[in-house]
């Protein structure tokens, strides 16, 4: 059934296009689009490299209405997460993925603040995860499914804190594609890679725009900028 | 969904009477169109990456059979199932056996104009499921029993005090002397509501804005991380999307993506861009078990090759409705279908046929603001012109119409003339009009202002100052 539904369907397409499945020049057309990954026009204000690059990350990602604070060196990062949570007036408790750079961080430096493995349930007040990568020229994180970060920890906590190193940082989306190809191999990607421009909000009621729909409330990004 | 839009000239009149929608539509014409054109001038490549998308989708077309293909075995490598479905009955019938083998009792949504066009909402109901919209302008209008009147904001048509009515007669677990004053209440009072919904669920079910033949990925776009939800906690994730959604790369996706939010909300970027390739994998902690595709036709490879083949470049961004003076004075409802506005005066007839759809491709006053904001470059008014000629040919039309068309179309085959007529029009008007703004009624035009005031022209027409903007644009870049 499901065999034959695809072949009407393909055949209807290819009657209404006059074009036949089998011709080469075309499956060679298509072959090359595939591999060659043409990139296309690429605006001109991410193309920065260095501090003006982590200044333009920083910049957007405060336009889209995400707090940023920028340390110098993984280490400082469980400070800075407490913080942030103190200057929310959240418990002293973040939900965190098996992630091996924010595993090796100095969490035990912070004896109040409670790490929770794995997934995120629903309960959280604050969830923490390692940006794969991110974007200068929207203030966009790239986040990658897997043990390491789980999707859930992205939407399920009403505060959701990540890392960037700014090594990671590209001027654009594209880069970034580079990178996926890089780490997970040609035509293969991780089950989810979200793109996340700021926190959740609506503007469903009477286009008033609200923060904090059915996502976290608050996006709280760390760049870390050495290291 | 039963099919209205053959009673557009009575839904138009009901919605020209309607306080409320006048009062909510009055939103539209600022809000949207101030954000979308503050978004484009921000970019200075925007037009060239319209360019850009227009010919990616154009080529995508021409070899939708490959992209297919290719798409197809992309998603089966990752471990997904890909459904083909004719019809929207086939499409039907093959979400409501996945759920029924997962013994589904409760599916969240995401927001997905297709799952509309094929009515799953109603299906389900007869079959015992229980879908729960999640989006908050689709769970708005699910509790009013409505559908959406806008392909973005489908709760447009809605005021917050009507919003504040439903959720004080659907919410009866809360104190009903609860102040909802603030928007921003109710808006929390939907998070608290819809959190349990995304765990109870068995099944969720989202649409696509692409499906990307390089690696087998669904991409939802969103602003709330409803869909997010959706797709991530129950046991499957079904995605119901349409043949066209194919690009060929991620690349290609990324050009694209740069002017759907900016024509859409005037954002660079939406909240959540989410790529979806295949089930949880065996180190994922989370991620749905199952992930299927349901890829539906339901007549669009009827369109390939034909006068309308454009409109399969439609990223469903609203842009055109956002900017359109018909879809300002009625709303979407007006429309009688899934799709409003000049995409929907389009589209429809396409779907369901001209004989449902006829007074569709009138609802428009030619004005050119569609096409010129329409991020694809879909010819809307060339278009719609087409689907006036046909009806025009099949004569079911009406006397005055065909009468008017005539004219019309004399006009139109000679465009200096019709400059210089519909200039001429504007400075007649602006005079007539200048005292009030608007006119309550205009000598050979009734039927039109029987029903609303028609606006006096202010200053230019919309291709003289088209025009200026472009030779400023020029002026600035040099
Ligand atoms: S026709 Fe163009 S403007 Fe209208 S929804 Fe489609 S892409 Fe957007």
């Amino acid at each position: 059934m499901t065999a034959t539904s695809r072949e009407r369907i393909l055949a209807k397409i290819r009657t209404s296009l006059g074009r036949n499945g089998e011709d080469e020049t075309r499956r060679d057309t298509v072959a090359e689009r595939l591999s060659a990954h043409h990139k296309g026009i690429i605006p001109k204000r991410g193309q920065l490299s260095g501090k003006d690059l982590i200044d333009l990350f920083c910049k957007m990602a405060e336009g889209v209405q995400a707090s940023v604070a920028r340390i110098s060196s993984p280490d400082e990062v469980p400070a800075a997460v407490s913080d942030y949570l103190r200057s929310k007036n959240l418990s002293q408790q973040v939900r965190m993925g098996a992630d091996a750079r924010l595993a090796a961080m100095p969490w035990k430096d912070q004896p109040n603040l409670e790490v929770m493995q794995g997934r995120a349930e629903g309960s959280e007040e604050a969830g923490v995860s390692h940006a794969f990568a991110g974007i200068a020229e929207t203030g966009t994180l790239v986040l990658t499914s897997g043990n390491d970060n789980p999707t859930t920890i992205n939407f399920l906590p009403e505060h959701h804190i990540a890392v960037v190193n700014a090594a990671d940082l590209s001027g654009d989306m594209e880069a970034v594609w580079a990178k996926v190809r890089g780490k997970y191999g040609e035509g293969t990607m991780p089950r989810t890679v979200n793109l996340v421009t700021g926190p959740s909000r609506s503007a469903d009621i009477e286009q008033t725009l609200l923060l904090g729909a059915h996502g976290p409330r608050a996006l709280h990004v760390i760049v870390v900028e050495e290291g | 969904m039963e099919i209205k839009s053959p009673t557009f000239k009575n839904n138009s009149a009901e919605a020209l009477k309607d306080v409320n929608l006048q009062k909510a539509l009055g939103k539209v014409r600022t809000g949207f169109i101030e954000k979308r054109a503050q978004a484009a001038d921000a970019l200075p490549e925007f037009e060239d990456l319209r360019d850009r998308a227009r010919d990616i989708k154009d080529h995508v077309l021409d070899h939708l059979d490959l992209y297919l293909e290719r798409y197809t075995e992309k998603v089966e490598a990752a471990g997904g199932h890909v459904h083909w479905a004719e019809t929207a009955e086939d499409a039907r019938n093959q979400i409501m056996e996945i759920c029924r083998r997962l013994n589904a009792r409760t599916v969240t949504k995401g927001k997905s104009m297709i799952t509309e066009e094929i009515g799953l909402n109603e299906f389900f109901e007869q079959n015992g499921v229980t879908p729960v919209e999640t989006d908050l302008g689709e769970y708005i209008i699910q509790l009013r029993g409505e559908h959406p009147s806008h392909i973005i904001a489908p709760a447009v048509h809605v005021t917050k005090d009507q919003v504040e009515e439903d959720f004080r007669r659907a919410h009866t677990q809360f104190d009903p002397k609860r102040n909802l004053d603030e928007p921003t209440t109710l808006l929390g009072e939907a998070r608290a509501v819809l959190r349990q919904k995304y765990f109870d669920a068995d099944v969720g079910i989202t649409g696509a804005n692409f499906l990307i033949a390089e690696t087998g990925t669904s991409i939802i776009v969103t602003n709330e991380g409803n869909g997010d939800l959706t797709q991530t906690l129950p046991k499957a994730h079904i995605v119901v999307a349409s043949i066209e959604k194919i690009v060929p790369t991620l690349e290609d996706v990324s050009q694209i993506l740069r002017v759907l939010a900016r024509s859409a909300t005037g954002q660079d970027m939406s909240v959540y861009t989410t790529f979806s390739t295949g089930p949880k994998r065996d180190d994922d902690p989370d991620g749905p078990g199952e992930y299927h595709v349901i890829l539906l036709d339901n007549g669009r490879s009827s369109m390939l090759g034909s006068d309308y083949q454009d409109m399969l470049r439609c990223i469903r961004c609203g842009a055109c409705m956002n900017h359109c003076p018909v879809y300002h004075a009625v709303g979407g409802h007006a429309y009688g279908w899934v799709y409003p506005g000049p995409m929907g005066a389009v589209l429809t007839p396409s779907l369901i046929g001209v004989d449902q759809s006829g007074h569709l491709p009138n609802a428009s006053t030619f004005c050119g603001r569609c096409e010129a904001v329409c991020p694809m470059r879909i010819p809307l008014p060339k278009m719609m012109r087409h689907w006036r000629e046909r009806e025009f040919e099949r004569n079911l039309n009406s006397a005055t119409a065909r009468y008017g068309l005539g004219v019309w179309a004399y006009f139109a085959k000679r465009p200096s003339l019709y400059q210089f007529m519909t200039g001429l029009g504007m400075r007649t008007l602006g005079l007539l009009g200048r005292t009030k703004g608007r006119f309550k009624g205009l000598p050979l035009a009734g039927g039109w202002t029987k029903y609303r005031d028609l606006p006096a022209p202010e200053g230019k027409t919309f291709q003289q100052q088209w025009a200026e903007r472009q030779k400023a644009k020029r002026k600035e870049a040099a």
